[in-house]
């Protein structure tokens, strides 16, 4: 649970030649779309010499960047043959570009939570333990410690075990309105609570003072717009910042009260929780999943941290759905976890829902915000649209839908020259980021963004913090890259598999690795290194 | 003077290959992941060169743990020359920008970043630490030098690995054997030359460094088809 099933929202390869056809179809029309290209003399040796788009080119949105004559087109006359490999391949090339868009929060997340350790004391030394951490590791015998930390981490496991279940339960019984109230209730904890206590410690490792009145407006403020990005609307970086923030705070939460060995079996376990949860048959975590994707609805979508919007397209569609989040609560930090862990995308209500939402998507850029309603006018017919073409995938449908993109791509590629004349490169090759992938994938069957699981930043955060808790830099640095590597594996693993995968195994485990081999083997070497100045 | 010195080396260390990051790294994903991937290569390689050190029994010779690190991080930087050239067709696929399959030389310098970033990084980061902190140098008399010296030395390393990877990746492509020597070779004596850091002898280690770090540069410069007409070109801005 505690993770987070981070399913690439590729949809599952439901690769019908339908949707191979109509993808062989929009290939053509972009071929036809795309202006001529030039040749251009480069310095490469020994590799084939193939056309360049120019920068031209590469500023439209639209057009996708691989040489006509390349391996896809002359793939695609064969039909439905072709389009597992085509998909997989297109599922690499937004993975890479999506791999980013993790590895940025997951850092930022990382970032907040080292440099708290480092800077406020507070979080460095547990004084108070958690209530389901009875064994405190105070004998200073290795064996007891040893026994300690195993029966500490099995009782916490088994309450997010229970917790795990429980929300299945909720969630097959269709109480949502029970699991809503659940989820509320930890992040205004997390939200006025715990902001409220690291507000203070910060201020106090600072010595700066403050008074009440001033403190409270900040920490109303704060709290009350979290609370309606999260769970409401809100802008979309404004939503992320405040789910990596809560994250953060709870990682920081975790390793302020749990006992230090304890700290370490915690994450071994939970990551091996982690993989059962989600991959084994009857894991309560794919159980969810599957239960969500067959009543074709969101599972609480705040609770994961996801790429691109979704949220306030769905919120339109479909209110009561969207509405959830992320976080967890400090007095049941556990159970929260567990719902956080639960956190899946789903795949397809929320596709079509996002490929409309796209065209919602570019507005708040350029105009800083726009209205519910007009993205509900703009993105509704499309969505409507879209579950019909669908449903009876015929082969006319593609020329309408087309028509459909044409005009929104008309719209992108306004966009588009404004930003690039307004000399905002960044935003451009975000943009095309975003967007570039619907082209591929015409059919709309596939959610672009990425999602990770709340409990993965924490997690991830908890190792790192804890890490970094031990003043050594290095490895701080080595379990960092660790886990950015294994989530960097899990991300292709999830372009291969194409289902929703536990993210915190192999990233945990890499870390766990460099992390004890770092201060064990490496640090000694190191510092003689640069006590002598001497460089490798 | 502890946190403007934090800073000021800080700066000479990591503000060349920031810039190199910001300006040629950062707007591609899949030259971020390579480069995040060599770092983890070049770990995995200092990760084998301290177990050996430590299982061992020659502590107390720094030079012979410095000797095989140098060999098994040129031979991960080998490991790493293998897999990215076996991967060439994937990643030319997975790559929105085909610059970097299409001209080899970018992946040889994003790897190589990667790996002069890290150990920088790893030679400097607990130094730095320790410069921002209570203390200062030179209060019992140890040199005011030390960081100074530590952050341009850590400097020119950064650089050396770029333009060694540069040098490294283009030789096993044409087969230069000659080339391959020279990188192991300058490797191992820019290497072991810092050793007479501990004696101080500060500007005979640098002086030495940055000449070579130069040769390197202007070699890798040449390889990868630079000119002193290009160069003098992009002087001027033409």
């Amino acid at each position: 649970m505690a993770a987070v099933n981070l399913q690439a929202s590729c949809s599952s390869g439901l690769a019908s030649e339908d949707d191979a056809n109509v993808g062989s179809q929009i290939g053509e029309a972009e071929r036809l779309e795309r202006p001529p290209r030039r040749q251009q003399p480069r310095n490469n040796y020994g590799s084939s010499n193939q056309d360049q788009p120019d920068a031209a080119i590469l500023a439209v949105p639209n057009v996708v960047m691989r040489e006509p004559g390349g391996p896809r087109s002359s793939r695609l006359p064969g039909g439905g043959g072709g389009s597992a490999e085509m998909e997989e391949e297109q599922g690499l090339k937004y993975g890479a570009q999506h791999v980013i868009k993790l590895f940025v929060p997951v850092s930022l997340c990382m970032l907040v939570v080292v440099a708290t350790i480092n800077s406020i004391s507070f979080y460095n030394s547990t004084d108070v333990y958690l209530l389901y951490t009875p064994f405190h590791e105070q004998s200073p015998e290795p064996s007891v410690k040893f026994w300690s930390a195993l029966a500490n981490s099995l009782i916490l496991m088994s309450v997010v075990v229970v917790m795990t279940f429980l929300l299945i339960v909720l969630y097959k019984k269709r109480c949502y309105r029970i699991i809503h109230g659940w989820l509320i209730l930890s992040s205004f904890m997390l939200l006025f609570i715990f902001t409220y206590l690291y507000l203070e410690e910060l201020l106090r490792a600072y010595n700066i003072p403050m008074d009440y009145p001033t403190a409270l407006l900040i920490m109303w403020n704060f709290g009350v717009v979290g609370m309606m990005s999260i769970h409401w609307q809100g802008p979309l970086r404004l939503q992320q910042g405040y789910l990596i923030f809560v994250a953060a705070l709870m990682a920081l939460v975790f390793i302020k009260y749990l006992p230090e060995w304890t700290a370490w079996a915690v994450l071994a376990a939970i990551s091996i929780w982690d993989l059962i949860a989600v991959l084994s048959p009857r894991g309560p975590l794919r159980i969810l999943v599957e239960t969500a994707q067959e009543r074709n609805e969101q599972i609480f979508p705040a609770l994961i941290y996801s790429s691109t919007v979704v949220y306030a397209l769905v919120n339109t569609v479909t209110p009561q759905q969207s509405q959830a989040t992320a976080s967890s609560s400090p007095s049941s930090s556990n159970s929260t976890t567990t719902t956080r862990a639960t956190q899946n995308s789903l795949a397809s209500p929320e596709a079509a829902a996002t490929s409309g939402s796209r065209t919602g998507n570019s507005h708040p850029r350029q105009n800083q915000r726009d209205d519910g309603s007009v993205l509900a006018t703009e993105g509704m017919p499309l969505v409507t649209f879209k579950s019909n073409l669908r449903g009876n995938a015929e082969a006319a449908g593609f020329t309408q839908e087309w028509s459909a993109n044409l005009s929104e791509r008309v719209a992108r590629r306004q966009i588009e020259v404004q930003s690039t004349q307004s000399g905002n490169a960044q935003r451009s090759n975000e943009y095309r980021t975003v967007t570039a992938p619907d082209q591929n994938h015409p059919d709309g069957q596939e959610e672009r963004g990425i999602k990770l699981g709340l409990g993965d930043f924490i997690f991830y955060s908890v190792l790192v913090g804890k890490a970094s808790s031990y003043g050594d830099w290095t490895t701080t640095i080595a379990c960092f890259v660790a886990i950015l590597i294994g989530l960097c594996l899990t991300l292709l693993l999830l372009a291969i598999w194409r289902k929703a995968l536990p993210a915190l195994p192999i990233s945990i485990t890499f870390g766990l690795i460099f992390c004890f081999a770092t201060s064990a083997v490496v640090k000694p070497f190191m510092e003689d290194l640069s006590a002598k100045q001497v460089f490798i | 003077m502890t946190l403007p010195e934090f800073f000021g080396c800080t700066f000479i260390a990591f503000g060349p290959p920031f810039a190199l990051f910001v300006f040629t790294i950062a707007n591609d994903p899949v030259r971020i992941i390579i480069l995040i991937a060599a770092a983890f290569f070049w770990l995995l390689s200092l990760l084998i060169s301290s177990l050996w050190y430590a299982l061992i029994p020659l502590k107390e010779f720094l030079a012979f743990g410095v000797v095989f690190s140098v060999c098994f991080q040129e031979g991960f930087r080998y490991i790493i020359y293998r897999i990215l050239r076996s991967t060439e067709q994937g990643l030319h696929a997975v790559a929105e920008d085909t610059r970097v399959t299409d001209n080899k030389h970018i992946l040889a310098y994003v790897s190589g970043l990667g790996f002069g970033i890290i150990s920088g990084m790893f030679a400097l980061v607990n130094v730095l630490a320790d410069m921002s902190g209570p203390g200062t140098m030179g209060l019992k008399g140890g040199t005011e030098l030390f960081f100074v010296t530590s952050a341009a030395q850590a400097l020119s390393i950064i650089l050396l690995h770029t333009f060694w990877s540069v040098i490294f990746f283009n030789a096993f492509d044409t087969n230069n054997y000659i080339h391959i020597g020279y990188v192991v070779g300058s490797h191992l004596f820019v290497s072991l030359i810092t050793l007479l850091n501990a004696n101080e002898l500060y500007t005979t280690t640098l002086l030495i460094n940055y000449l070579v770090t130069i040769l390197t540069g202007v070699l890798a410069f040449r390889l990868a088809g630079g000119t002193s007409r290009s160069f003098r070109k992009f002087i001027t801005c033409q």
